[in-house]
């Protein structure tokens, strides 16, 4: 990838989350460590230059807290479920391998959504089709195609919450026409 | 035991100590997930969830514990590099997993990626020899 330049505003996000790293290992909030952490962000920014992670500009909080709490939720209940599954099933658990294709071709939202989707347990991400955007799944506990269904339609409903949180406008766009349809 | 039993003091250490309990809980199900399943990819689940939660409710603990605010951004960046680094090591195990055929088909109720890899496989050996095998 070229050494395009990015602007600050893009570039923002990242140096505010280098200076929250650098105030937590040091456990120190004060104004001058900050300011010291900031230089060597932007220090850090500006020497190890890597591809740029092309965010799409906005961020709404007021879906971004819900989604959170969902997404803890979601952890925590998988994670009873995994447990009973490991006791009660153990060697006798069916599993699928799904293909899910997702409406954005943002590299980031393809990432975030597999990460996501990841970290909810009983779904790992196998394989990534970039040209296409689709996330390959191998999915535990899968024992009708309705289950399949359903778990697409999971899929689908995390990258819709992401894209509302942090979505490119023409994103939103399509998400509303699918709404409407 | 603290005679006390309605002071905040008395409900942080309970609060914290049900968290412990859970996250250990969570920590046994990886290893029992971990002997029980059958193939590699459905034991990558049990190898790698439970314990984004498992350590969320033990750094919660130690949070509560400690009782100080200026150790909650060192748990919850170490969390969060946690959240990171979990679908990543994941992914690659059972992408490397699936290639080498390390699964069990029997136990697959379907296989989406199957016909994908055989077209592809099918490609580059027509292709063999030019400049083929990647995916366009």
């Amino acid at each position: 990838m070229s050494r395009r330049r990015i602007s600050l505003r893009q570039e923002l996000p990242l140096l505010v989350w280098l200076v929250i790293v650098w105030g937590a290992l040091w456990q120190d909030f004060s104004p001058g460590n900050l300011l010291f952490g900031a230089l060597l962000a932007v220090a850090v920014a500006r020497l190890f230059y890597l591809p740029p992670v092309e965010l799409s500009g906005r961020f709404n909080i007021l879906y971004a807290i819900p989604f959170a709490l969902v997404f803890l939720g979601k952890v925590a209940a998988a994670s009873a479920q995994l447990l009973y599954l490991a006791v009660a099933r153990g060697p006798k658990v069916t599993n699928a391998v799904v293909a899910v294709p997702l409406r954005s071709r943002q590299d980031l939202m393809v990432t975030a959504t597999g990460h996501v989707i990841s970290l909810i347990p009983g779904s790992l991400v196998v394989e990534v089709d970039r040209s296409t955007s689709t996330l390959y799944l191998h999915a535990l506990n899968i024992s009708s195609p309705q289950r399949v269904e359903s778990l697409k339609q999971e899929v689908r409903s995390i990258e819709a919450g992401l894209i509302r949180i942090m979505g490119t406008k023409e994103e939103l766009e399509t998400l509303r026409m699918e709404a409407t349809a | 035991m603290n005679p006390d039993r309605t002071s905040p003091d008395a409900w942080v250490d309970m609060l914290s100590a049900v968290f412990m309990i859970v996250g250990a809980i969570m920590s046994l199900g990886a290893a029992i997930g971990l002997l029980r399943f059958p193939d590699l990819l459905s034991r990558m689940h049990a190898a790698t969830k439970p314990q984004v939660l498992g350590l969320f409710l033990l750094l919660a603990s130690i949070g509560l514990q400690m009782r100080t605010w200026w150790v909650w951004p060192v748990l919850l960046v170490a969390w969060i590099f946690q959240l990171l680094t979990v679908p990543v090591s994941a992914h690659m195990v059972g992408r490397a997993g699936y290639r080498t055929k390390h699964l069990h088909r029997e136990l697959l109720t379907s296989d989406e990626l199957e016909a994908v890899v055989q077209k592809a496989a099918a490609r580059a050996a027509r292709e063999d020899g030019s400049d083929g095998g990647r995916g366009d």
